[in-house]
C-alpha cells in the first residue's frame, strides 16, 4: 500500500528575474514499511524533495498524496497537523531544544498533538527507554554526546507513532562508529514495521536502505533496489 | 530491543481531531503558558532586564494614581473641614472670573458695620461670623513659626465650620466680645511650638503680642490647602486683628455664613443678596458691590485642579510605561530572532501558527505580569516612604487591579508584533537559520 504518492511535482523558485527549477519533474511512490535512501549531489534537489516529502513545503506543481490526503493543496495549519501526526524528523544537527532536558524534548510533539501530560510523560519515557537512554532523561542536550543527542531526536521522531521517519543526513555530524550505532537503531525501527526515508550523500550509509533514489538536476536519475544491502548486526 | 511503540500506545489520533476544539484551545493555552515559563526561566538575565522597564512603568503608574487619589481626598477633606453648606460674603469673587478684577478692587470693603446689619436682618443662617486675616510669626520661648495665617473672628465662627478639638475649646462669647488675647491653634502649629504637647494655657507671642492658648484643633489633614488648612492656622478674636495686625489692604472682613443644610444654601444666598443690597443702599439698577462665594465654586476649582494634575500625571507615567513596553517589544524581537531555530524545530514537529503566536504573546504577558507585580511591590514600598513625609497615599485593591491590568495589556500589545513575526516564519528557512 502506498503511503507516499508523488506525481510530476516541480518546485520553482523565483530568484530575481530568473526561475530556478529546484525540482523539475519528479514522480515516485513509497510503500508502507519501505526503507528508502534519497541520494544526489548538492544542487540535485535533494533538500527540496525532502522538505516537500516532510510537508515543510508545498510543490509549485504536481500532486502529493500522503496516505490519501492531498498535501499539495494544504494550508499551513493542515501541514503542521500532518507533520505532527504522520512524520517524524531526524536532522543532521539533531535540532533539539537546547535548554530543555531530553524528556521535554521528546514530549514536545505530543504537546502539539494535544496529549494529556500524564500520558505524554509515559510515552516519552518509553520512547527514550527504547533508544537506550533510560538513565539520561533529565539531561540537557549539552550534557549528552552526539550519539545520545541523535538518539533523543530519534525518540522524539518516534513518540507520535508517525507513518514515516524522515532522516536528513542523520549521521552527518557523528563519527563513524556512533553513526553506525544510529544506523543500527534505524534498522531496528524499520524491522519493527516503520517506514524510513533517509536523505544522504554517502554511498555506504545509503546502502543500509533497501532502495536508493538518485536525483540529478531536479529529476530522478535512477530508482534502484539495493542488491547487496548492508545489514548492521 | 523490540520496537513495539505501535502496540504499546493504542493512540487513536482521530479521536483528538473530532470536536474538542474548545478543550484543545484551553489545552494549548495551558501548554503555551508552561512553555513560556520554561523559556523565561531559561533566559533569566534577559528576562530580568526586560522586566525592569515594566517594573518602573507600573510602579510609577500605580504611585501616580494613588497620589492623585490622595490629593483629591485631601481636597475633599479640606472642603469638608471648612463646612460644605457655607457661604462667604466678600469684596472679592473667589472663583468667578466674569467680574473684572479692577471693578472688584474698587468696591467698598465689607465692614464690621455691614456684618452687624446683616446679622440683625438675616433669618435663615444657623450661624454667622466675621473673619479677617493676617500673616504673622508665632513664638513660644525659643520656637517660632513664620507666616502663620491668623484668622480673627468671633465666637460664632466655630459653628460655621466642622472643626473639632484636640484639647481646650474655642473662645467664648465673653472673650470674643471683649477682644481678649486668647488664641486657638491649628494642630500643626501646636506641634511645632509644643513638640511635647501641653500647649493649653501657655502664653505665646503673635507678632510680639501675648496670647493665651485656650484650645488646640484636631488635625484635619488637608495638606493641599496650604496656609488655608486649619492645621496651619491660629484663631483669635477679631478685635485683635484690627488692633495689632491690620495690614495695608485688609480693613475689610469676610462674612462667614452657614446654611441650615444643603437644600437651604440657595435660599440663604437669596436672602443674603437682598439684605446686603439693602445694607449697602444699592438702587435697583446698580450692580452688586460684593460677592457671595460658595463651596460649590471651591469644589469646581478643586476638581479642575485635580483634573489637570491627573492628566499631566498620567501622561508622564504613561510615557514611562510606553518606554517599558517598547523595551519588551525590542527584547521580544531579539528573542524571536535568536530563537529562529527553535521556532523552526517547533514548527517542524507540528506547532501551528496560532501555537507559536500564543507562546510568544504569553511569554511577553508573563514577563510583564511578573514585572507588574514587582512594580506594585516597589510602589507599595515607595508609598510607605512617601507617607513618612505626610503625603497621604494609600495603595488599595484598585491599585492592584490597575497594576495587573496594565501589565497584562502592555505584555499582550508589545508581544504581539514579535510573536506574529515568529508565527509566520517559514519552517524550512527557520530550520536552516544559523
Amino acid at each position: 500500500m502506498n503511503i507516499i504518492n508523488i506525481e510530476h511535482i516541480a518546485k520553482i523558485y523565483q530568484v530575481g528575474s530568473e526561475e530556478v527549477h529546484a525540482l523539475a519533474d519528479v514522480s515516485l511512490r513509497i510503500n508502507k514499511n519501505e526503507y528508502v535512501a534519497i541520494m544526489g549531489p548538492s544542487g540535485s534537489g535533494k533538500s527540496t524533495l525532502m522538505n516537500i516529502l516532510g510537508c515543510l513545503d508545498t510543490p509549485t506543481k504536481g500532486l502529493y498524496d500522503f496516505s490519501g490526503e492531498n498535501v499539495s493543496q494544504m494550508n499551513d495549519n493542515e501541514l503542521a497537523s500532518i507533520r505532527n501526526r504522520q512524520i517524524g524528523f531526524v536532522f543532521q544537527t539533531f535540532n533539539l531544544l537546547a535548554r530543555s532536558d531530553a524528556l521535554h524534548n521528546v514530549e514536545l510533539p505530543l504537546i502539539y498533538a494535544g496529549v494529556s501530560s500524564h500520558e505524554r510523560r509515559e510515552r516519552a519515557e518509553a520512547a527514550l527507554e527504547n533508544v537506550g537512554l533510560k538513565d539520561r532523561m533529565t539531561h540537557k542536550p549539552n550534557e549528552l554526546s552526539g550519539g545520545q543527542r541523535q538518539r533523543v531526536a530519534v525518540a522524539r521522531a518516534l513518540v507520535t507513532n508517525p507513518s514515516i521517519i524522515l532522516a536528513d543526513e542523520p549521521t552527518g555530524n557523528l563519527d563513524t562508529k556512533t553513526g553506525e550505532d544510529i544506523m543500527r537503531l534505524f534498522h531496528e525501527i524499520h524491522e519493527a514495521g516503520n517506514t524510513i526515508i533517509l536523505v544522504t550523500h554517502e554511498e555506504y550509509i545509503a546502502e543500509h536502505a533497501a532502495r536508493i533514489i538518485r536525483l540529478r538536476d531536479g529529476l530522478v536519475e535512477r530508482d534502484e533496489v539495493v542488491i547487496n544491502r548492508y545489514i548492521p548486526v | 530491543m523490540k520496537w513495539l511503540l505501535t502496540d504499546i500506545f493504542q493512540f487513536d489520533l482521530i479521536k483528538i481531531e473530532i470536536g474538542f476544539e474548545m478543550k484543545n484551545l484551553l489545552f494549548e493555552i495551558k501548554e503555551g503558558l508552561l512553555i513560556s515559563l520554561k523559556a523565561i526561566r531559561a533566559n533569566k538575565a534577559r528576562s530580568v532586564l526586560t522586566t525592569l522597564g515594566i517594573i518602573i512603568g507600573v510602579a510609577s503608574v500605580v504611585l501616580m494614581s494613588t497620589a492623585i487619589k490622595g490629593i483629591d481626598q485631601s481636597f475633599q477633606a479640606g472642603v469638608a473641614s471648612l463646612g460644605s453648606d457655607n457661604l462667604y460674603i466678600d469684596k472679592w469673587a473667589w472663583f468667578d472670573n466674569d467680574i473684572p478684577w479692577w471693578e472688584m478692587r474698587n468696591r467698598k470693603d465689607i465692614t464690621m458695620e455691614d456684618f452687624r446689619a446683616y446679622k440683625d436682618l438675616a433669618k435663615l443662617p444657623i450661624s454667622i461670623a466675621p473673619s479677617a486675616n493676617s500673616q504673622r510669626t508665632i513664638k513660644y520661648e525659643e520656637r517660632s513659626v513664620q507666616f502663620v495665617f491668623i484668622t480673627g473672628t468671633d465666637f460664632n465662627y466655630i459653628n460655621t465650620t466642622n472643626l473639632s478639638f484636640d484639647e481646650g475649646r474655642f473662645f467664648t462669647e465673653l472673650e470674643s466680645n471683649g477682644g481678649r488675647s486668647v488664641v486657638v491653634l491649628g494642630s500643626e502649629i501646636s506641634k511645632k511650638l509644643f513638640p511635647q504637647g501641653g500647649a493649653l494655657n501657655q502664653l505665646i507671642k503673635i507678632g510680639g503680642n501675648r496670647f493665651k492658648v485656650v484650645g488646640v484643633l484636631e488635625e484635619q489633614g488637608s495638606w493641599v490647602m496650604g496656609g488655608w488648612n486649619p492645621d496651619n492656622q491660629a484663631y483669635v478674636p477679631i478685635q485683635n486683628i484690627f488692633k495689632y495686625f491690620v495690614s495695608r489692604h485688609s480693613n475689610g472682613i469676610t462674612i462667614n455664613i452657614r446654611a441650615e443644610n444643603s437644600q437651604m444654601v440657595e435660599s440663604t444666598k437669596e436672602e443674603a443678596l437682598g439684605i446686603m443690597r439693602r445694607v449697602r443702599g444699592l438702587k435697583y439698577d446698580e450692580k452688586n458691590d460684593f460677592s457671595i462665594n460658595q463651596q460649590e465654586g471651591l469644589l469646581t476649582n478643586i476638581n479642575e485642579t485635580v483634573g489637570v494634575i491627573q492628566i499631566a500625571g498620567l501622561l508622564i507615567t504613561g510615557l514611562a510605561l510606553f518606554v517599558g513596553a517598547i523595551g519588551i517589544m525590542n527584547i521580544m524581537f531579539v528573542s524571536v530572532k535568536e530563537r529562529t531555530r527553535e521556532i523552526g524545530i517547533r514548527k517542524a514537529i507540528g506547532a501551528t501558527k496560532r501555537t507559536i503566536l500564543g507562546q510568544f504573546i504569553s511569554e511577553s504577558a508573563i514577563i510583564c505580569l511578573i514585572g507588574g507585580m514587582i512594580g506594585l511591590g516597589v510602589a507599595i514600598i515607595g508609598s510607605m516612604i512617601i507617607a513618612q513625609f505626610d503625603f497621604p497615599v494609600t495603595i488599595d485593591i484598585d491599585a492592584v487591579i490597575l497594576a495587573v491590568t496594565i501589565s497584562l495589556i502592555t505584555g499582550v500589545i508589545s508581544g504581539f508584533a514579535p510573536a506574529y513575526t515568529a508565527a509566520k516564519l517559514d519552517p524550512v528557512d527557520a530550520l536552516r537559520y544559523e
